[in-house]
């Protein structure tokens, strides 16, 4: 029976790749084609707190999550900078743009805002990824968690562009094309297509010749500078690529909770953002959502689920650390990598020569 | 190992909607929005320990329906707690908020709470100025006071009893730092008395070596807003650069942590005035009975030794949820229109005397006056000296007066100005 199962689709393939090139629809698998359909269609069946709080929150996090991958699984390089850049970019929307801080936001159309946004971040990531750069493993997390942590103190001590503690609230999205983006099924879409929209755009520059070269950098810096490539440009660039994920995450995050305060870009979310990568995988970007997907899950269950079993509520962090604990125990690259090599034991069960089940 | 997946998807898909198929149509449904992480983690669960409290009092049934609670714990981020609020309501189905407990979080719930208005949200804790004020909500009360009503009476009773005129002030930079702080200065402004100097200080900044260098001579007393270590840090440093001088507290200052810190930081504290919402020592019968309820309620390890002011704030939150439910018979019909009312209506007799709402939801209540003194046991403590009753959300003035001032930022009261009655 799984015999069929392994050999159908693979059969299929081979005859395909020998009639000659492919229409990119035949070559996306139909597991994909299934998810897709179960995103899209997750409308018809999911209540609202489904669609924008738990699957909105898994796609902005995943796509911060998403910019520490590129830089970490391709470029090798450990930023804990990602979350500031995210609420640089969010806080960038707060001040142009209009919010219920009336006395410091500009109130700017949102086609000024926006670019203003993403350009502002992309040029403090590529300020603080030139800083950063010129180091190497655990001195690149150093770098970038002081250039993090002086951010946050600075944001919280700066009133007269930031507003301090109290930061701003009342921050929507513009109604364009007379949607209301903040409605749950609408704000569903947005952040879906964005999230689909990153993935993408990692998993093609992953494959273009800057990802090849910056792949290249990672494995061996010495070698590709001897073969006339420019090692830091290679790296800077990618931290300026990165940001671009980031704040599209940080945007949607700020429209989601209608606020952004210095406690959003802390310390602890910071970290809460290598976490999310790590649990679900760096190896690939899909890893980012997946692991954005089991936070999501924890942090809103978690005192339910201790509920469930007659504890106080108070211990939610628990489970939330052991759920953590144990997927980094059992699995160092993430549920990604626990789901590998699932596939690849249950693969062996048909013997290779064979074909015959063990 | 295929059947072990199995097994752990069947267990979390049994267990995740367990709460949300719970709901049933007799039960009333009790959110409680609480900070059960970082630095307010202790004081929440006082909270949740208060809530519970108050409904053992009814046995947890109203008008024959039962009251169901579920707690939605925070970190005291704004994001966080619009998050479990939004759980509470769209999973968890709960019919009131009883939340949040921090100042920023409870802005945050005042533009929450508009996208809700079918709910009512009654405030835990939280003592922000414009959470009532500025646009406020119309499904979201507040039964206790806020923070500049917390200051109001101290001003006037430094100035009246212990003749201080001159006080230089350092407070907390920060939302809760201004806003008490403002609450004090007006009341001591319109007395008569002058700020000579405002300094800020930084959150859990250390060093107040900057501070203590450019202190003046020529003042009564320093008004001093800071909490916890802040204030035990400015307390030390102060008496190494061998200063002496009287203090005035904000309502976080003299607080068990304060009091209790090892060090020489306790020789000054003595006789230093401060306000807040209540005082430990308050002769009140309804205040000793909830004192005594509290502690017989809970084992000695298990809460503290005087119900903390997280603790009365969820307790009072809690009374009023229940007076305004009792006062329907349970009727939370046609978007808890009748509720709402009854809320609105409410004259509520809490252990702290009686409180009344405003047109804005906000309470009016009264703020106690403390001083510290050496306790019998040689630790020091807080004794009540002085009560200001009726202390409303405008502090006494008219609506446009208030309006007039400002919203509490650094530099927001002109002491000159209210001293000559302006």
């Amino acid at each position: 029976m799984s015999l069929a199962d392994q050999a159908g689709p693979r059969a299929s393939a081979g005859i395909t790749k020998t009639a000659g090139p492919t229409s990119w629809i035949e070559r996306i698998p139909p597991a994909w084609w299934a998810a897709a359909l179960v995103l899209l269609a997750m409308p018809l069946v999911a209540n609202n707190f489904w669609l924008f709080q738990v699957m909105g929150w898994t796609f902005i996090l995943g796509m911060i999550a998403v910019s520490l991958t590129f830089l970490a699984g391709y470029g090798g390089m450990v930023s804990l900078l990602q979350m500031s850049i995210a609420g640089l970019a969010g806080y960038m929307v707060a001040i142009l743009g209009p919010s219920g801080t009336t006395s410091i936001s500009l109130g700017l159309s949102w086609w000024i805002v926006l670019p203003a946004a993403f350009l502002i971040a992309a040029i403090f990531a590529t300020l603080s990824g030139a800083l950063a750069v010129r180091t190497e493993g655990i001195y690149t997390i150093m770098i970038t968690l002081a250039i993090a942590a002086a951010f946050f103190y600075f944001t919280r001590q700066n009133y007269t562009i930031f507003n301090g503690y109290s930061g701003f609230n009342l921050v929507l999205p513009p109604r364009l094309f007379g949607v209301d983006w903040r409605d749950p099924t609408a704000f569903y879409y947005l952040c879906l297509g964005c999230a689909a929209l990153c993935y993408g755009t990692v998993v093609y520059v992953s494959r273009s010749p800057f990802g090849l070269a910056l792949q290249g950098v990672r494995d061996n810096p010495r070698r590709m500078a001897a073969l006339g490539f420019n090692v830091t440009a290679h790296r800077v660039a990618a931290h300026a690529f990165a940001s671009i994920f980031a704040s599209m995450g940080g945007i949607l995050l700020v429209w989601q909770n209608a606020q952004i305060a210095p406690g959003t870009i802390g310390i602890s979310s910071a970290i809460d953002v290598l976490v999310v990568a790590v649990v679900g995988g760096m190896r690939r970007p899909l890893g980012a959502f997946v692991g954005a997907f089991i936070y999501v899950m924890l942090q809103t269950f978690s005192p339910d689920i201790l509920g469930a079993f007659g504890f106080s509520a108070e211990r939610f962090k628990l489970i939330i650390g052991i759920g953590f604990l144990a997927v980094v125990l059992f699995s160092p690259d993430g549920v990604l990598g626990l789901w590998d090599r699932w596939r690849a034991r249950t693969g062996r069960r048909v013997d290779p020569l064979t074909g015959q089940p063990r | 190992m295929r059947r072990t997946i199995l097994a752990i998807f069947a267990a979390v898909a049994i267990l995740l909607p367990g709460s949300a198929f719970a709901q049933s149509g007799g039960t009333i449904k009790i959110g409680i929005l609480v900070a059960l992480e970082g630095a307010f983690a202790a004081g929440g669960a006082d909270g949740v320990r208060n809530v519970e409290l108050a409904l053992k009092q009814i046995n947890g049934t109203i008008g024959g329906r039962r009251i169901e609670t579920v707690v939605a714990p925070t970190d005291t981020r704004p994001d966080t707690t619009i998050r479990m609020a939004r759980k509470l309501i769209e999973q968890d189905r709960v019919d009131i908020i009883i939340g949040p407990l921090s100042g920023s979080e409870g802005i945050a719930m005042r533009d929450f709470a508009k996208t809700i208005p079918g709910n009512v949200v009654i405030n835990g804790i939280s003592g922000a100025l414009e959470t009532t004020w500025v646009d406020p909500a119309p499904n979201f009360y507040r039964f206790n006071l806020d923070g500049a009503q917390w200051g109001f009476g101290l001003g006037s009773y430094v100035v009246k009893q212990k003749n201080w005129r001159r006080v230089v002030s350092i407070a907390g930079d920060y939302s809760f730092g201004y806003t008490n702080f403002m609450g004090f200065a007006i009341d001591f402004c319109r007395a008569g008395g002058d700020i000579v100097q405002r300094f800020w200080h930084p959150l859990g900044q250390a060093d107040f070596g900057a501070i203590i260098a450019q202190l003046p001579d020529n003042v009564d007393a320093i008004y001093l807003g800071l909490g916890g270590t802040d204030a035990i840090n400015f307390l030390n440093q102060y008496q190494q650069a061998g200063e002496r001088t009287r203090l005035i507290g904000g309502t976080i200052m003299a607080d068990q942590t304060v009091l209790t810190a090892r060090g020489r930081a306790k020789e000054v504290l003595t006789g230093t005035p401060t306000s807040g919402p209540f005082a430990v020592d308050n002769p009140d019968a309804a205040w000793q009975a909830y004192v005594k309820l509290y502690q017989d309620s809970f084992p000695a390890n298990q809460r503290f030794p005087t119900p903390s002011l997280f603790g009365l704030g969820y307790y009072i939150a809690t009374l009023a949820a229940i007076r305004g439910l009792e006062a329907v018979g349970g009727d939370l019909s046609n978007g808890q229109a009748r509720f709402k009312e009854a809320l609105n209506k409410i004259q509520l007799d809490s252990p702290i005397g009686r409180i009344t709402l405003n047109e804005n939801r906000q309470a009016t209540g009264t703020v106690f006056i403390n001083e510290v003194v050496e306790g019998t046991d040689g630790n020091l403590t807080n004794k009540m000296v002085a009560r200001t009753d009726n202390v409303t959300q405008t502090l006494g003035m008219t609506a446009e007066q208030y309006r007039a001032i400002g919203l509490p930022s650094r530099n927001v009261v002109d002491c000159a100005r209210l001293r000559a009655g302006g």
